[in-house]
């Protein structure tokens, strides 16, 4: 099974290349060209770029992205690259921009094997796949979607995220830098993971295959363990 | 007689009744009265003038700095305003009772305009541009404040000011007043026309443009002899173009056009605004009606340049070829996608870098920040999908940065001078606003 999900996410690896972070585009009057104020960070298709702490934004569900735009051009999520960026974009432009992204589906880039001890490791896929019924943590893939694809509307997907990036927005919500819409589920769960179990979902979820399938999947095909704002 | 009474109470009550039902139809639909008369029925006079009041409070941009930022409730006021005394905090404008300005009259309202003394006697600090408001005419006062009042109230009490010692003294205000304010209402030149004239008393009262391009001194004061020459603004770290010298923002050599598009869509074929200026347009001038956009656009055109010396010629022989290069590299690398190897970019969408006055002033600083953290113009009703230039502040080290400003500065006859990686170091360090 390892080695069959290694060979068909082999399939749509891609090696990065700083090039996916020149500004490119082939018409003036497109969505494409509108966006190159992303690209450096976000890759030319939302699929990451070299820095770990920039997020793959490409096919993540639409409503999560443009919750994400809204919260950041209105400062209830705060990063001031992006708060200045968007400061002044209206909603409606703010969704066709997220509409585009989560549309996108460039390759996943490979992570490069950080050096983890396997305790370490296990302690994530544990968390990811199973969660911790002692703590109250349920599974990573019971919200972000079996493949960690996320969920429509409002769940991201993780898959294609690098650690740095991941264990710091689970430390922002832990210390409530980070919000939500009310009931915040992420805040709840965030707010029982130690620093060392940050340390390994992050580094897990940061190793995992590509998803077969890159899109998240449809709303309320499992029976969420928490209720989440962003879903409704 | 007691008939009598009961006559004239019955009155009452009806007459108290019509205008509840009228006040009530006005804090209702205040947006509606702004979109024209509601169905076929031409505007009564109260919605008339609490649309005309809406409309001068946008060009006043009252909301920008009378809303916190973060998901604060409109008009509320606790946005903090950086000033280097300290911040100040914003106070509540809805018109509530206890916490707003419920309380004021329109005689109270028109004083703090004009003359910067607040209802209760207290001397404004000068962050409330009432050195501009002054020119406001006393209609246009009494517009703003029934709009004002039409507003949903909302309670929530002013934050107090966190200025330093000595600054915190409202005493002092009294001799900043005497060396930098002169109150007045906007008089018409005879000697220019109406739309001249228009522009004027917008520019220089409900605008307020002197508040960012005329520099402050050390005592937050502007000296009038200064107007519209451009300066740092405190604590933005922006640099707000001269408006009076064609080698910065003056328009001398736009066309009426050109003016008004930058203004309404905040784009135009010269020139594209961002930061500070991103969000005067995005609240306040893109609502301007074409007529107004234009009068403002004949006044800023015709302020009197005050170049002396004759344009400097590019400083291109002045870089090191080595620089040129890694510089002219970069560009080709990074720029020339959307900018064009001649720097021509594809405006309105992607401004032009050649004869671009923003990139060639004598300040580098808006050029160094540009660089490093890009930018979206805003979003308006003419440009609602604007194009956006992406950051890179990771990309180009403060070297490689430093030789592509140099070039841009410097090429196609552009006649800039060279930008150093110190310079871009110094704004590196700063988060973007």
């Amino acid at each position: 099974m390892t080695v069959l999900l290694f060979v068909t996410a082999h399939a749509v690896w891609a090696a990065p290349s700083d090039k996916d972070a020149v500004p490119a585009f082939q018409r003036m009057d497109s969505l494409e060209a509108r966006v190159q104020g992303c690209v450096t960070c976000h890759g030319q298709s939302g699929q990451g770029t070299n820095s770990g702490y920039f997020p793959r934004i490409a096919g993540k569900p639409a409503g999560y992205l443009y919750n994400q735009l809204v919260a950041f051009r209105d400062g209830t999520r705060r990063y001031a690259p992006m708060n200045y960026l968007v400061a002044y974009l209206p909603d409606a432009y703010l969704k066709e921009m997220a509409d585009y992204f989560a549309r996108q589906r460039p390759p996943f880039t490979p992570t490069e094997p950080s050096a983890v001890a396997p305790e370490v490791l296990n302690r994530g896929g544990t968390l990811v796949g199973l969660g911790d019924s002692a703590l109250g943590v349920p599974a990573c893939v019971a919200c972000h979607g079996r493949e960690l694809t996320g969920m429509a509307p409002g769940i991201p997907g993780l898959a294609g995220l690098r650690q740095p990036y991941i264990a710091a927005q689970l430390v922002r919500w832990k210390v409530g830098d980070r919000h939500a819409a009310a009931p915040d589920c992420m805040a709840r769960i965030a707010n029982k993971l130690s620093d060392a179990d940050i340390t390994a979902v992050s580094h897990y979820l940061a190793r995992l295959p590509a998803p077969t399938d890159p899109s998240p999947e449809s709303p309320n095909l499992v029976r969420m363990p928490f209720a989440c704002g962003s879903q409704r | 007689m007691k008939n009598r009474l009961a006559i004239v109470l019955g009155f009452l009550v009806l007459l108290i009744a019509a205008a509840i039902g009228f006040y009530l139809q006005a804090v209702h639909h205040p947006l509606a009265a702004s979109k024209g008369p509601r169905g076929a029925e031409a505007p009564d006079a109260t919605t008339s003038l609490i649309a005309k009041g809406e409309y001068l409070a946008r060009i006043g941009d009252c909301v920008a700095c009378h809303t916190e930022p973060s998901g604060g409730k409109v008009f509320a006021g606790g946005r903090a305003m950086a000033t280097p005394f300290g911040p100040l905090y914003t106070p509540n404008i809805t018109p509530d009772d206890e916490t707003g300005i419920g309380a004021w009259s329109s005689d109270d309202f028109y004083r703090m305009m004009h003359t910067g003394i607040s209802r209760d006697g207290t001397l404004l600090y000068p962050a409330m541009p009432f050195a501009s408001y002054t020119k406001v005419t006393r209609g246009d006062s009494d517009a703003i404040y029934a709009y004002l009042m039409s507003v949903n109230p909302v309670r929530q009490k002013n934050r107090p000011h966190e200025l330093r010692f000595p600054y915190n003294q409202r005493e002092l205000l009294v001799g900043w007043r005497t060396l930098y304010f002169s109150e007045g209402e906007f008089k018409a030149d005879p000697a220019r026309n109406e739309q001249w004239n228009r522009g004027a008393y917008l520019v220089q009262g409900l605008g307020h443009c002197s508040m960012c391009h005329t520099a402050v001194n050390r005592l937050g004061g502007s000296s009038e002899s200064k107007a519209f020459e451009g300066g740092m603004i405190p604590n933005q770290n922006w640099y707000a173009p001269s408006l009076t010298s064609n080698r910065e923002a003056g328009l001398g050599n736009w066309s009426i056009k050109e003016i008004k598009d930058l203004l309404q869509a905040g784009v135009s074929d010269r020139g594209t605004v961002y930061g500070p200026m991103a969000e005067v347009v995005y609240h306040s001038l893109q609502y301007m009606t074409d007529a107004d956009a234009e009068a403002m656009a004949v006044y800023l055109k015709d302020l009197p340049k005050r170049d002396t010396e004759p344009p400097p010629t590019s400083q291109a022989r002045l870089v090191q070829p080595a620089v040129m290069e890694l510089g002219r590299k970069t560009y080709d690398k990074q720029c020339v996608m959307c900018h064009g190897a001649e720097g021509k970019g594809s405006p309105p969408g992607f401004p032009p870098l050649a004869g671009n006055q923003s990139i060639t002033m004598a300040s580098p600083v808006n050029a160094i920040r540009m660089v490093l953290n890009g930018g979206y113009p805003p979003g308006t009703y003419r440009n609602p999908r604007p194009h956006g230039m992406p950051p890179f502040n990771h990309i180009l080290n403060d070297e490689e940065a430093a030789a592509v400003l140099t070039y841009i500065r410097v090429a196609w006859n552009n006649a800039g001078t060279p930008v150093s990686p110190a310079q871009v170091n110094e704004l590196r360090k700063l988060l973007p606003e």
